[in-house]
């Protein structure tokens, strides 16, 4: 009999749909951004943050990028500690993406420092040659608007001050996405707690084997020179012509990066490859 | 007899227009499938991959996928109802309103304006701006079902009056956003919640868009197309009603190892493998119905398309279960692997039956006997050699990129950097780019040959309302 009463087919068919989204839909809600998600050191974005976080959205750079880091060992040596919920409270939209052309952005703030975000988004390809990001440059070209960003504050109930709005009237796109950037993930103090603590004397396997020194080349052209110039002369990064730290400093310093200078950590390139590129920044230079 | 009644003005304007959105969509995807070869083609502002990606899918969806939906099922309606449309000056209202939208979302995208949800990208005067066209469509259908002068209600029926409440309901609960202005908003949910509401719209509307609809067409134009009729009424009817209620747990299998709760991903995980059941008893409807007529997939043209649509979908549908098992989500998630698997969908299913609905179509809208079959079998080749190089090669790129991604090293260090595993998927994005410039070859010859028939195909007059 329902199958020739199409009212009754309508509300059968709104009543099938109904149990499956109720149960995995809406209940999440009860237990989702509740008290017992919330991180204390997870603030909202500022007005310059969120002004980066819509530039971002309007670039549609989730449609390559990816904001979540799963519990999976590969991807929390390549990106950092895993997503928490309590880390996505302020996300309106939440931006997590379902492809990573490029790779996952959740831990990006803190890595890099400012200047190597400004010349990488003007420029990707030029800092990394085989890399195929568009260019960004044209973010230079735009101020904010401080009016604008007040009644964006105000939608989202962010706190924000004047004197924050009053600064954005002489910055441009390029600095509120820069500024973007360095919020993602670094609200909690992940990347201290990834530090290792080395105990003990470091001895470099390598000391006086030159056959390394193609192996760490390879690897300072990959990962070093982009900052430190091809020739150690320095750019974003420090000129390292005259380098001169023990064989073990070295390689907790590259290692474990300098979490206030901007310089990313190498760790998860495994013992190995840190060792031949401490080899080759030291001893290649005197062949 | 009732030959002057049915409205096929209203369907020929539909196919002919969502026709176009839909070369808008593969001309776009050619575009930015050559981009990520290519970075020196994105032309700033407007024509970035982050800003034509989404225009990519909104036109192929809504444009042509919709568009051709909105003929079809005005199409059939009126024969499965025997009477003419409940309201003609609404249809046509509909299809302006219609072209107004999809012209609004192209501009809209282009300049920047997005929700940034896959799938749902536009903002929020659009979004109301498609409400309104989904109300209107609703209606329409509904009250030409209701004051129809056929006792039966064909299973066709039953998925359209589906799709019809289904997408209100995802669509409505997933635009919830507070607007800032008249081109931004931001979303009503915030974080774990607004992903899980969102993926709980983007796969819904996978169920409710792009398998509801080509199901009421399959379930009309292949026994219109061999001549006999669908081998289980019941089955349709089994599969129908577990179809509807499954798909809707489903989403959170998007959100595999994400923060979502657990439970609800593993209750996504179950239920998306329980699917496979209704899935499959559409494909086995179908190719049980081909009983005693496997000599047409020789013979008529139609029914290759049909049979390999409803192949793809099966596939399809075996495959994305599998996705949706964590393990094997935790090695393919992300990477290329995934818009092999969507185009299989999107090329191979919806469009291989949206195919031979419009050729089925073409002699009862444009009055003309086909102008080439041999041209129409051409298209057909084009078409399936160039979905299954873009699955295909995209397939092999994910597992290539996946194994990268998780090589380790013996001392526990990443095997490979972000950038060697990019370089590596450069070779696969050539033959992918490539592949969609065949099967745009092959939906030309298909435009051509719609265009020969409407301008010089043989004239047919029995036909027309069969």
């Amino acid at each position: 009999m329902w199958e020739k009463k199409p009212i009754l087919l309508l509300l059968m068919a709104t009543a099938a749909i109904l149990v499956g989204t109720l149960i995995t839909m809406v209940l999440p809600f009860a237990w989702v951004n509740t008290e017992a998600d919330r991180i204390a050191e997870v603030t909202p974005y500022t007005p310059l943050q969120q002004e980066g976080r819509d530039v971002y959205i309007r670039e549609g750079c989730n449609n390559c990028h990816t904001q979540t880091i799963r519990p999976l060992v590969a991807e929390t040596l390549r990106y950092g500690d895993y997503s928490k919920s309590g880390e996505f409270v302020y996300d309106r939209p939440h931006l997590w993406g379902s492809r990573r052309t490029g790779p996952d952005l959740a831990r990006i703030g803190g890595k890099y420092p400012d200047a190597w975000h400004y010349q990488h988004m003007a420029d990707p390809v030029g800092m990394i040659p085989k890399s195929n990001m568009p260019a960004y440059a044209f973010l230079n070209d735009t101020k904010l608007d401080p009016d604008y960003s007040r009644k964006k504050m105000k939608v989202l109930d962010f706190p924000y001050t004047e004197e924050q709005l009053a600064a954005l009237a002489d910055k441009t796109e390029m600095d509120a996405m820069v500024a973007y950037m360095q919020k993602l993930g670094n609200d909690i103090p992940w990347r201290k707690a990834a530090q290792v603590m080395v105990v003990g004397e470091l001895h470099n396997p390598f000391l006086g084997d030159s056959s390394v020194f193609p192996a760490g080349q390879a690897l300072y052209a990959e990962h070093c020179a982009a900052c430190h110039g091809e020739q150690f002369e320095g750019g974003i990064g420090p000129d390292l012509a005259d380098l001169d730290l023990p064989d073990g400093e070295l390689y907790q310093l590259l290692y474990n990066g300098i979490i206030e200078g901007g310089m990313p950590a190498y760790g998860q390139l495994g013992s190995d490859r840190v060792w031949k590129l401490v080899s080759f920044l030291k001893y290649s230079k005197s062949h | 007899m009732e030959k002057t009644e049915y409205n096929t003005a209203i369907v020929r304007s539909f196919v002919n227009w969502s026709i176009l959105w839909g070369l808008v969509s593969i001309l776009v995807g050619v575009l930015i499938s050559f981009q990520l070869v290519l970075p020196d083609l994105n032309f700033a502002p407007y024509l970035t991959y982050g800003r034509l990606r989404p225009l990519h899918t909104n036109a192929g969806i809504f444009g042509w996928g919709i568009g051709s939906f909105f003929a079809l099922f005005y199409y059939i309606v009126q024969r499965l109802c025997r009477r003419p449309l409940w309201s003609d000056g609404l249809a046509r209202f509909q299809l302006w309103f219609f072209n107004a939208t999809i012209i609004a979302a192209a501009v809209t995208l282009l300049l920047g304006f997005n929700t940034s949800k896959e799938y749902h990208e536009l903002e929020w005067p659009i979004d109301i701006m498609v409400v309104i066209l989904w109300v209107i469509f609703s209606i329409n259908i509904i009250m030409t079902i209701i004051k129809r002068r056929e006792e039966q209600m064909y299973i066709s029926l039953w998925y359209m009056l589906a799709t019809l409440v289904g997408v209100a309901v995802l669509y409505l609960v997933n635009a919830a956003e507070v607007p800032v202005s008249l081109f931004k908003s931001y979303s009503a949910y915030a974080g774990t919640n607004d992903a899980n509401v969102q993926w709980w719209f983007g796969h819904n509307a996978v169920a409710m868009v792009l398998t509801t609809p080509p199901l009421a067409i399959f379930y009309y134009i292949l026994p219109k197309s061999t001549g006999v009729p669908i081998y289980s009424h019941r089955l349709s009817i089994i599969a129908f009603w577990s179809l509807i209620f499954m798909y809707l747990w489903t989403g959170a299998h998007h959100l595999l190892w994400t923060p979502v709760p657990d439970w609800v991903q593993t209750l996504a995980m179950a239920f998306s493998v329980m699917l496979i059941a209704p899935s499959w008893g559409s494909v086995f409807n179908g190719y049980l119905s081909m009983g005693g007529q496997w000599h047409q997939m020789r013979e008529n043209y139609l029914v290759k398309f049909l049979i390999l649509g409803i192949t793809f979908y099966g596939l399809q549908t075996l495959q994305g279960p599998l996705q949706a098992i964590r393990s094997f989500s935790a090695f393919i998630h992300y990477t290329d692997w995934i818009p092999g698997h969507v185009h299989m969908g999107t090329m191979g299913w919806v469009s291989m039956v949206l195919f031979a609905a419009v050729y089925f179509l073409a002699p009862r809208i444009y009055g003309r006997e086909l102008y080439s079959i041999p041209l129409a079998n051409l298209h057909f080749w084009l078409v399936l050699i160039g979905q299954l190089i873009y699955s295909v090669s995209m397939w092999i790129a994910g597992v290539q990129q996946a194994g990268m991604w998780h090589a380790m090293n013996s001392d526990g260090s990443l095997a490979y950097s972000f950038m060697e595993t990019l370089v590596e998927l450069y070779p696969y994005w050539w033959i992918r780019a490539f592949s969609g410039v065949i099967y745009l070859l092959g939906v030309g010859i298909f435009i051509y040959n719609l265009v020969k028939t409407a301008r010089s195909g043989k004239p047919v007059s029995a036909i027309a309302n069969a």
